[in-house]
């Protein structure tokens, strides 16, 4: 009687110490993303083109380059030495760099070195990364019950949106909290209150290495190494045996390729579409995003579950389906929501609000021009024109710079939240069973490694890549604003096929071998 | 099914040469439109990173008219082979 509630406790402090250390990384990795543009201003000055270089490699790179080399060279270690210490490491060596950004001092202070540390360091991070996912995935699926896999690994899939909610609520948190006056806060924030949440994260790390450390090595691995079964070169046995190979690349274009840009597309593209494409406001797109993701982040274990029963394949392509047939009218219904020909204007409330600010010596000024418009349904736009008021009157500026920003009525925020929710329930579909999936697919002793690098291919690159192609498609195209869509749709389209053809529903009971 | 699955390993295995060439020849035609740093480093990102996937969707292809996914392994004996 005791012994399968003692199980099940034990799993859960497994699922718990494993998961609690992954949302961490994916915390840290989300924290220099969604705080780019202030640590860009702080490291990387536009005014001087090298430091702007390295802004960009710091977001390409770091982003999902260097995640594939950090999935080879964790992977490896971890079906050399174990897979206890090496996604320790990982966690320490995220924990750190994550940190150590918080410290750089910024350009102003010491000059090039800045920004060449901090693209340092975000290399370390999407190395770290790289070897986290593969580690905590294979640690709790060899601990799981066979018929329970999918459920239990479901929990590790829930970090990465976890994360992502974590690190928005932070630094939504912190940008409100440096002053009482909210404009002065905001300041602050960028000034130096960024600084905040990523300094924070040492507290979590140093909490979670602990944690860890108290952690028993998988017992899989375990009898392999007492039985000197491990692999002694597991890049060689995962990339040059034919048999392994052709199940790595199964893995990569039947699966993780597809899921990735659904998972991009419902948790990142879809708030850079809300706020670029669709112009609504700076906060109520990032909070859009973030009830959506509370609402949808029990699906992740709902979904993992229901794969123990019904298999991991087909949940997973009928998510991929649902994201290729729905995402035109979903994107389109975003765009129609906020836009403001659909409304009817209150034109006597109009507002207009103009500053002029004189440069020195030459009689010109800045002149900002902000008018808000009201509509009947109780959203707010605001137009802002920023152009240069000539002293000479013959003269004017070509080509003002116009910002527009929406404030959605009560009823538009919560019609978005439903219709992000529901790209996420696709993310779910797609990405609550895929561990297991992965897992069942590869041997113990090159596990790490082989499941590692198809994870980070498809999640990194074709996930990773989605906003900047999606886009980068908007601005060649520009008549279309959906045709970004059209880069997650055709390989979601070409992975679903894939998949249907070559892949096969079912669940491995064994996977100590 | 089989038939199919080899059949297919064609599309596969001219899906890689072509997405490349359109890869490129975009590359080119927004390089020159705007010369600037950032667009050189963002296409040669995407055309390097993606060269090596286009070569991965070939062997896919090959492995697929070769029969290698006629029958996929049943147990990790059958993966560490050598």
């Amino acid at each position: 009687m005791n012994q399968p509630t003692n199980e099940v406790q034990g799993i859960r402090r497994i699922i718990a110490a494993s998961s609690v250390g992954t949302l961490i990384e994916w915390y840290d990795f989300y924290i220099f993303g969604s705080l780019a543009t202030v640590i860009a201003t702080q490291f990387f000055p536009k005014t001087n083109p090298t430091a702007a270089l390295l802004s960009t490699f710091a977001t390409f790179a770091a982003g999902f380059i260097v995640r594939p080399f950090g999935a080879l060279v964790f992977g490896r270690l971890g079906d050399l030495i174990g897979r206890k210490y090496t996604f320790l490491l990982t966690l320490i060596i995220m924990g750190s760099s994550t940190f150590a950004i918080g410290l750089v001092p910024g350009y102003e202070t010491i000059g090039f070195a800045a920004p060449i540390l901090v693209l340092v360091l975000r290399l370390l991070q999407g190395l770290a990364l790289g070897g986290e996912y593969g580690g905590a995935a294979t640690y709790v699926a060899e601990h799981a019950p066979p018929k329970r896999r999918g459920f239990f690994t479901s929990w590790i899939q829930t970090t990465a949106t976890l994360g992502l909610f974590l690190s928005l609520g932070i630094i939504l948190i912190t940008r409100h909290s440096l002053d009482i006056d909210r404009a002065k806060s905001i300041a602050k924030f960028n000034d130096w209150g960024w600084r905040i949440p990523f300094l924070v994260s040492i507290f979590l790390v140093v909490i979670s290495v602990y944690i860890r450390l108290k952690m028993k090595e998988s017992p899989m691995y375990a009898k392999l190494k007492i039985e000197g079964k491990t692999s002694s070169n597991p890049l060689k046995e995962s990339f040059t045996h034919r048999s392994n190979l052709k199940m790595v690349l199964l893995a990569l274009f039947g699966a993780t390729m597809g899921q990735g840009v659904v998972w991009y597309t419902g948790q990142f593209y879809a708030q850079s579409f809300i706020e670029n494409i669709c112009k609504v406001d700076f906060e109520q797109s990032r909070t859009i995003l973030i009830w959506a993701i509370l609402f949808a982040t029990p699906f992740f274990v709902f979904f993992g579950g229901w794969s123990d029963r019904v298999g991991r394949e087909w949940i997973m392509m009928i998510g991929m389906l649902l994201a290729i047939i729905t995402y035109r009218p979903l994107f389109g219904q975003l765009l129609s929501i906020a836009d403001a020909n659909n409304k009817i204007e209150l034109p006597e409330q109009k507002q207009i609000n103009t500053t002029i600010n004189p440069f020195a010596h030459t009689g010109n000024s800045l002149r900002i021009v902000s008018t808000k418009h009201f509509f009947s349904d109780g959203m707010v736009m605001t137009e802002t024109k920023t152009d240069t008021a000539y002293a000479d009157l013959s003269k004017t500026t070509i080509k003002p710079d116009i910002k527009l920003s929406k404030l959605i009525s009560k009823n538009d925020y919560w019609m978005m939240v439903a219709i992000v929710f529901l790209m996420i329930i696709y993310v779910t579909m797609v990405y609550g069973p895929i561990a297991a999936f992965l897992v069942e697919m590869f041997p113990t002793k090159i596990r790490y490694t082989s499941m590692s690098l198809p994870y980070h291919i498809g999640n990194g690159i074709f996930g990773g890549l989605t906003p900047f192609i999606a886009l980068l498609l908007t601005t060649i195209y520009s008549t279309d604003k959906l045709v970004g869509l059209f880069y997650p749709m055709i390989v979601a389209g070409v992975c679903l096929l894939i998949g249907v053809l070559y892949l096969r529903n079912k669940i491995d009971s064994d996977v100590n071998d | 099914m089989n038939t199919t699955k080899r059949i297919a390993g064609i599309l596969w295995m001219i899906a890689g040469p072509t997405a490349i060439y359109y890869l490129i020849k975009t590359a080119l035609s927004e390089i020159s439109k705007k010369p600037v740093i950032d667009t050189k480093i963002q296409w040669a990102v995407f055309v390097i990173v993606f060269i090596p996937i286009a070569i991965g969707i070939v062997i896919f292809g090959y492995y697929a008219i070769t029969g290698e996914y006629d029958r996929l392994p049943e147990s990790s004996a059958e993966i560490t082979d050598q």
